[in-house]
């Protein structure tokens, strides 16, 4: 009926969605039972649950992305039957998800283009380009149009998905954890803006995330999922954090953070010097990086993303060959190889693991056998595998670390992000470790698990072991490293021991004053 | 013979044989082309190209129309495309597996059909002639360009131009670079691929018709001798741009043009170094344009070779 569906101009348009009975199996796997969960119009909904818990699995049922194994789907209370995320998009609901679904060879303009339902079969850019960069001046953020996505920065990227979303003109949105790669100031811009429209009543937003500070700064209303159901949900002024925090995890305690045990007069460790390194396009992305870690002592260094953190890092773990420059171990050459990995026991994890420290479709349980395939037990013999040892040791570490994983079978790339995590995190610090290198290793994570991983690289230190931790997040820098240095544009500007500084000096020398 | 008259030889029989030469590998690098920016590889096109130049004969013999021939060759090679694209889409299927079992499959049935047409002799493509104002019969001759060489480079043109500026260019290579991303916006993978690897078949098997319809200008069963193989190199080589293919092909078919041009004026020593001069010449740009520090540019990310 056309008179229903013409809604009158300005007064839009925040619609209102509910699920009722929603249960999603992958195999023997209830990701999803039976969950029924309210969004109301113009709210700004929060969905919480530790990892694992079925929160991508749901907003991915109601895009159309997965087919829920039963349940509906309600907009403004209306049944509606969503079979693929074309159909979502029509409904006005658009979705943020957890990994990035930008064209990486695309620009900024023509992934914003295509994404609109209505891309004219010849396009033509210079009306285009006009309409976009009108479009722009209406929101807070820039975003360079012209370059190729796989250019941009993280963060970048990150407001691009949003603005996407935004230039489609949706009226629901759902994000999936759309801070993790922000820094704190950026994610505040973001969420403001989002807070704003729908405070307005022109948007509803339903949020997934691990960040209690941003519940109770933006939301309005919240819901829980553990391990697949529902177990709560309420207005955000009634409840406390320890509230939430319970209702995600149950009684379960968390860990601990081990105490700090003092070291003196340890040995040198690691110690990189002079290292040089270009990036992709061949510009020097390192320079003339020193550092030194002790036996015993975390070295934090912390900086704005970017600034050479990761080429470091794929240096230290043989993704990149240094233009210059050596890194010695016990005052030996090492180089990131095998065997000098094994013989000098480095080990280490970074973010973004399926893509760094894992391959996707490979099973978990030979994933978690990277480091020790070829050694006793796992291989007997020269180049002969033993499957039973390989399952046997999967099976320790996935109860060890509390993997969740429906079996040792499962495709790793299956797992959720925080699982993946999990088991690689088991791979790498579950034996004995002289050298840990690692990159904003709680990326992504639940809090139960984020103090879980800080215990565990705090375990290793007091064990004697030598920590390099590149960490985006200051809080984890000030939480764990002994030692603290400031990467800024390829260089190390600013190194002090950590109970010589504070936060202040640390960010004003990240922010490149030094 | 003086030398200036001697060099002038060779320059002009090699333009013109880097026209007559390129021609097919421009057909079959512009298909393969738009198939791998849809995330397929399709190396069956090396059969498509012989069915193309076999079926195109035929009916060229049998209508006497070579222009029809040339659009059958292109039908044949659409549906080759087709079973490609249909066969990948099934799971735990592999597309380099299928493209070689495909290439397999089109020489052989091209050998079985063509045994009847390779004594018979059937209309050619006519040229173009745009020596007119010369007086000189070697310039006129190297300037009788055949129509599917221009055709060809209209194509190479538009492809550039709608790979950027239209839905269609921008759907496949969303396609082509994340499937994930395409899913998420409700495109149709399979189908995309199924689409432009069919549209790649049609090229590769006009390009075909050109070999036994223009030049070399007869069916033999050596005819191709891996020209469809090395057109689908040549698309790396020429990263997954249209006009670099373009350039890439004239480029290879100058390079193949060399010996016969150092032939023409009485060179014969070296004729086989000078044959292998193309493969010697991409192998030596290919070492010259790669690095280890950084993957390939250009390359659609949905490919099983760079994924
Ligand atoms: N495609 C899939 N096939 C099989 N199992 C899956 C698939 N997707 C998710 N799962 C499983 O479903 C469960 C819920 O996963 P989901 O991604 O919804 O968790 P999440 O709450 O988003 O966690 P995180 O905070 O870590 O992102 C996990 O145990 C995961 O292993
Ligand atoms: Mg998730």
């Amino acid at each position: 009926m056309a008179v229903l569906q013409s809604r009158p101009e300005g007064a839009r348009r925040a619609i209102g969605l509910e699920t009722i009975g929603m249960t999603k199996a992958f195999g023997p796997l209830v990701a999803l039972d039976d969950v029924s969960i309210r969004v109301r119009p113009g709210s700004f909904h929060a969905l919480l649950g530790e990892n694992g818990a079925g929160k991508s699995t749901l907003v991915k049922c109601v895009m159309g992305f997965y087919q829920p194994t039963s349940g509906s789907a309600l907009v403004n209370d209306r049944e509606v039957s969503i079979p693929n995320p074309k159909a979502a998009h029509a409904l006005g609901i658009g979705m943020v998800y957890q990994h990035f679904t930008l064209v990486p060879s695309l620009t900024a303009a023509e992934n914003l283009v295509i994404s609109r339902a209505d891309t004219p079969a010849v396009i033509d850019w210079a009306k285009e380009r006009k309409a976009l960069e009108a479009f722009l001046e209406t929101t807070p953020f820039k975003v360079p149009l012209d370059m190729p996505v796989s250019g941009l920065s993280a963060g970048e990227k990150q407001k691009l998905e949003i603005l996407k979303q935004l230039y489609l003109d949706q009226s629901f949105l759902i994000l999936d954890e759309p801070t993790s790669v922000l820094t704190p100031d950026e994610a505040d811009e973001v969420l403001g803006l989002l807070r704003g429209m729908t405070e307005a009543g022109e948007l509803t937003i339903l949020m997934i995330t691990h960040k209690f500070r941003e519940v109770t700064a933006y939301a309005d209303e919240v819901t829980v999922l553990r391990r697949g159901r529902m177990v709560g949900s309420g207005k955000v002024s009634d409840l406390s954090i320890d509230d939430m925090s319970r209702m995600m995890i149950g009684d379960t305690a968390i860990r601990e953070s081990a105490a700090r045990k003092a070291h003196s007069g340890e040995p040198l460790k690691l110690e990189i010097a002079g290292l040089f390194a270009d990036d992709d396009e061949e510009l020097p992305a390192l320079e003339a990086v020193n550092l030194k870690v002790r036996c015993g002592e975390i070295l934090g260094i912390a900086g704005v993303s970017g600034n050479g953190q990761s080429e470091l890092i794929q240096v230290l773990s043989g993704q990149r060959l240094p233009s210059d420059g050596r890194i010695f171990i016990d005052g030996k050459p090492y180089e990131p190889e095998r065997k000098l990995m094994d013989s000098f026991k480095v080990f280490g994890f970074s973010e973004e693991p399926l893509r760094n420290a894992a391959v996707p479709r490979m099973s978990v349980a030979e994933n978690m056998a990277f480091r020790t395939f070829d050694k006793v037990p796992i291989s007997p013999f020269r180049g002969w595998l033993s499957p039973s040892p390989m399952l046997k040791k999967a099976r320790d570490l996935i109860a060890a670390y509390r993997v969740k994983t429906p079996s040792t079978e499962e495709p790793i790339e299956n797992l959720s992000g925080g699982n993946v995590q999990r088991a690689i995190l088991a791979r790498e610090i579950s034996g004995e470790v002289e050298v840990l290198i690692v990159a904003n290793p709680c990326f992504g994570l639940d809090f139960a698990s984020v103090a879980e991983i800080r215990a565990q690289i705090m375990d290793q230190r007091n064990r004697g072991a030598a920590v390099l931790l590149v960490s985006e997040d200051l809080d984890e820098i000030l939480e764990l490293a002994d030692t603290v240095a400031v990467m800024s544009e390829g260089r190390i500007t600013y190194t002090s021991p950590m109970d010589r500084t504070d936060r202040a000096t640390i960010g004003h020398a990240m922010a490149g004053h030094h | 013979m003086n030398d200036e008259a001697g060099l002038a030889t060779v320059l002009l029989a090699m333009f013109a044989g880097a026209i007559r030469v390129s021609t097919p590998f421009l057909f079959v690098s512009l298909g393969e082309t738009l198939t791998e920016k849809s995330g397929r590889i399709n190396l069956g096109l090396e059969g498509t190209l012989v069915f193309g130049a076999m079926s195109g004969y035929a009916i060229s013999y049998h209508t006497g129309s070579p222009w029809f021939g040339v659009l059958v060759a292109g039908l044949g090679g659409t549906v080759f495309g087709a079973i490609h694209g249909y066969l990948c889409k099934l799971p735990r299927v592999n597309d380099i597996a299928i493209g070689i079992a495909l290439m397999l499959f089109g020489t052989g049935i091209a050998f079985f059909f063509g045994k009847a047409y390779i004594q018979p002799q059937a209309p050619r493509l006519p040229s173009i002639s745009f020596g007119f104002w010369a007086e000189n019969p070697s310039v006129r001759q190297a300037l009788e360009i055949n129509p599917l060489f221009l055709i060809g480079l209209f194509l190479a043109i538009f492809l550039w131009w709608g790979l950027k500026n239209t839905r269609w260019g921008l759907v496949v290579r969303t396609t082509g670079d994340s499937a994930p991303a395409a899913l998420a916006l409700g495109i149709d993978v399979d189908r995309v691929r199924l689409l432009s690897t069919m549209a790649g078949g049609f090229f590769a098997g006009v390009g075909g018709s050109f070999l036994s319809l223009y030049y070399p200008g007869s069916w033999t069963e050596g005819l191709s001798s891996g020209q469809g193989l090395m057109a689908v190199a040549l698309v790396i080589f020429a990263r997954w741009n249209p006009l670099y293919c373009f350039a890439a092909a004239l480029l290879f078919g100058a390079a193949g043009a060399l010996g016969p041009a150092l032939q023409s004026i009485g060179i014969s020593r070296g004729y086989h170094f000078f044959n292998a001069a193309p493969y010697i010449m991409t192998l030596l740009i290919m070492i010259a344009s790669v690095s280890p520090k950084r993957s390939l540019k250009g390359a659609p990310g949905e490919l099983s070779i760079t994924k």
